[in-house]
């Protein structure tokens, strides 16, 4: 990948053992191992994804404070079939899996009067950029997950983004930005944005430099969730000691926020995105534009 | 299609801009304008970097009817700053879907209609496009559970970028061979990938995977037409009259995923091949 946002850097001192958790202890040596797939694995115990799923994506069902719940991350996958798709992007397969997953969900819990909580474990480096994927319709299958998050949410799934890593663009679209709230770790390590800084300076005919000093006046241009945060799309920004390997203590704390999450929405009424308006001082336009069209309508 | 000789006579729905496009869609060309540009709500963001702003910030939002139904139809400019969504553009479309959407709940039958002309999220605004776009997602599926919603590609900017997921996720699609329907711009994909992957000037390869024939027979449009007003509207119109698909395309995950597993992707991949593994059984 030529993106300039370079994949988690994994140095070998960050790597800390958590003491408290020798079972995990074989999956965190392993220096490959994903932000994405490092909370999936803390959040769940451990548990094995649910089989019949390609190895990028990993699903599973656990709980969330007693309640049912699934869990869902794209992880990189070296051996992707698709070129494109193998550092954590979303892809073609990925994009129609996560849709698949979701619906799954939403099916089997319809007449249940109890729809489980999804949880999206965040950290995508981008969508897949390539001539396969353009051909074939990746517009659609990321369609194809982000209705089907939307469509959970509608039915009632409580759903949570939890950014752990990139949130990048399409990829963010595909998997997460659905959510009914969004929680995000503070550190540096997270970011959300719309394309990489190379593309992004190529697209609006900038230097890479430019680009930076724009980004840190703007704030929804800046890469940093800092300056995300002020957009008051965020429900909560989580502070963790570890964000690669996460320690017991880090995943009390994000487990906290995202029972927290489930109940906050579950007394909220409304299953629209509603609650991303009206948080953040960078982003009153978007409240002023909706109150005039509802004036106008 | 027909045949060439009446091109000269014809109402080029093309070389509209977006303010052109709903009157020629709507009935009798009839519309009210919401948040029209003399209430110049402009992008701050674009004015706090020295880059010109437009009045109606490059999206018309208006209100009329179609074949004596409700409608909201949604146009994006695509001469302003390539039909980029920024905060107040994005914010426009999403909140007019969300109150068609409120409307049905109320029992009046506003269906949406949105006319694509876009590269997606404009960088200059970055997150805020991103986030609005991702509200745009949202309350299509949402309408989309009352009305069909229908979009159109005309061209010539076409619709990429996280507006592409908006069309994916439209009930309909329609669009003529002047446009290009593609998740990333051909040269991102150049910059990220190589030339060799997707030589961004190779204009017949790109038409040839992302053009509005090739997604008309791969079936992920469901409607091509000759770039003409009157065709563009008869389309919308035939559409509209079809009601809610019993499926949306963006619900086929199986459909598509048993597709793609007839395809081995080692190899690259022909807009021939294309055809053939996804226009099989597109319909059904």
């Amino acid at each position: 990948m030529s993106h300039d946002v370079k994949p988690n850097d994994f140095a070998d001192g960050q790597a800390r053992r958590d003491a408290g958790a020798s079972d995990r202890a074989a999956s965190q040596s392993d220096r490959s191992l994903s932000r994405g797939a490092a909370w999936l694995a803390a959040l769940t115990d451990d548990a094995t994804p649910l089989a019949g799923s390609p190895a990028s994506v990993r699903v599973v069902d656990g709980s969330l404070g007693g309640e049912p719940c699934r869990y869902i991350a794209v992880v990189p996958d070296p051996a992707n079939p698709y070129p494109r798709a193998r550092d954590g992007e979303v892809g073609l397969i990925e994009g129609w899996e996560l849709g698949r997953r979701v619906h799954e969900a939403i099916v089997a819990d319809r007449d249940s009067g109890r729809p489980r909580t999804i949880v999206a474990v965040i950290d995508v480096t981008s969508q897949a950029y390539g001539r396969r994927e353009e051909a074939l319709g990746i517009h659609a299958a990321l369609a194809g997950a982000a209705g089907a998050y939307a469509e959970a949410r509608l039915a009632g799934h409580p759903v949570i983004g939890l950014v752990v890593g990139k949130a990048m663009s399409g990829a963010f679209l595909a998997h997460g930005y659905q959510a009914n709230r969004l929680i995000a770790l503070n550190d540096p390590g997270v970011l959300v944005h719309a394309m990489g800084k190379a593309a992004a300076a190529r697209v609006t005919l900038r230097s890479i430099e430019d680009l930076e000093r724009l980004a840190s006046d703007v704030p929804p241009m800046a890469y940093d969730i800092a300056s995300y945060r002020s957009l008051g799309l965020l429900w909560k920004l989580l502070d963790v000691g570890n964000a690669d390997r996460p320690e017991a203590a880090d995943v009390t704390v994000v487990r906290a926020a995202l029972e927290a999450a489930r109940r906050d929405i579950v007394d909220d009424p409304e299953r629209d995105l509603r609650s991303r308006l009206g948080g953040g001082a960078n982003r009153d336009a978007s409240s002023r534009v909706r109150g005039r069209l509802a004036a106008l309508w | 299609m027909s045949a060439t000789p009446d091109f000269l006579s014809r109402d080029s729905f093309v070389e509209r801009d977006a303010r052109a496009r709903v009157q020629a869609l709507v009935d009798d060309g009839r519309f009210r304008e919401l948040i029209d540009p003399f209430e110049r709500l402009v992008s701050p963001w674009l004015l706090r970097q020295g880059v010109v702003t437009q009045s109606d910030d490059g999206v018309v939002v208006a209100r009329g009817e179609i074949d004596g139904q409700p409608v909201v139809v949604l146009a994006i400019e695509g001469a302003f700053q390539g039909g980029s969504l920024g905060e107040v553009g994005g914010a426009k479309i999403a909140g007019a879907l969300e109150l068609a959407a409120a409307d049905n709940r109320r029992g009046v039958p506003t269906r949406a209609l949105l006319v694509l002309e876009t590269g997606g999220v404009r960088l200059q605004e970055a997150n805020l496009g991103l986030a609005a776009i991702a509200e745009i997602h949202a309350a299509i599926v949402d309408l989309r559970r009352y009305q069909p919603v229908i979009g159109i590609i005309a061209g010539t900017v076409g619709c990429f970028g996280g507006m592409s997921i908006a069309a994916g996720l439209c009930s309909y699609l329609v669009m003529t061979r002047e446009a290009r329907l593609g998740l990333n711009g051909p040269q991102v994909i150049e910059q990220e990938a190589g030339v060799a992957e997707y030589d961004s000037r190779d204009r017949p390869f790109i038409w040839g995977l992302t053009g509005g024939e090739q997604r008309y027979r791969t079936g992920l449009v469901d409607t091509y037409v000759d770039d003409d007003s009157t065709a563009l509207r008869a389309a919308v119109i035939a559409l509209f009259r079809r009601g809610r698909p019993a499926v949306e395309r963006s619900q086929r995950c199986e459909q598509f995923l048993a597709r793609l597993k007839r395809y081995d992707p080692a190899g690259q991949v022909t807009a021939e091949q294309v055809r053939q593994l996804l226009a099989e059984g597109a319909e059904s």
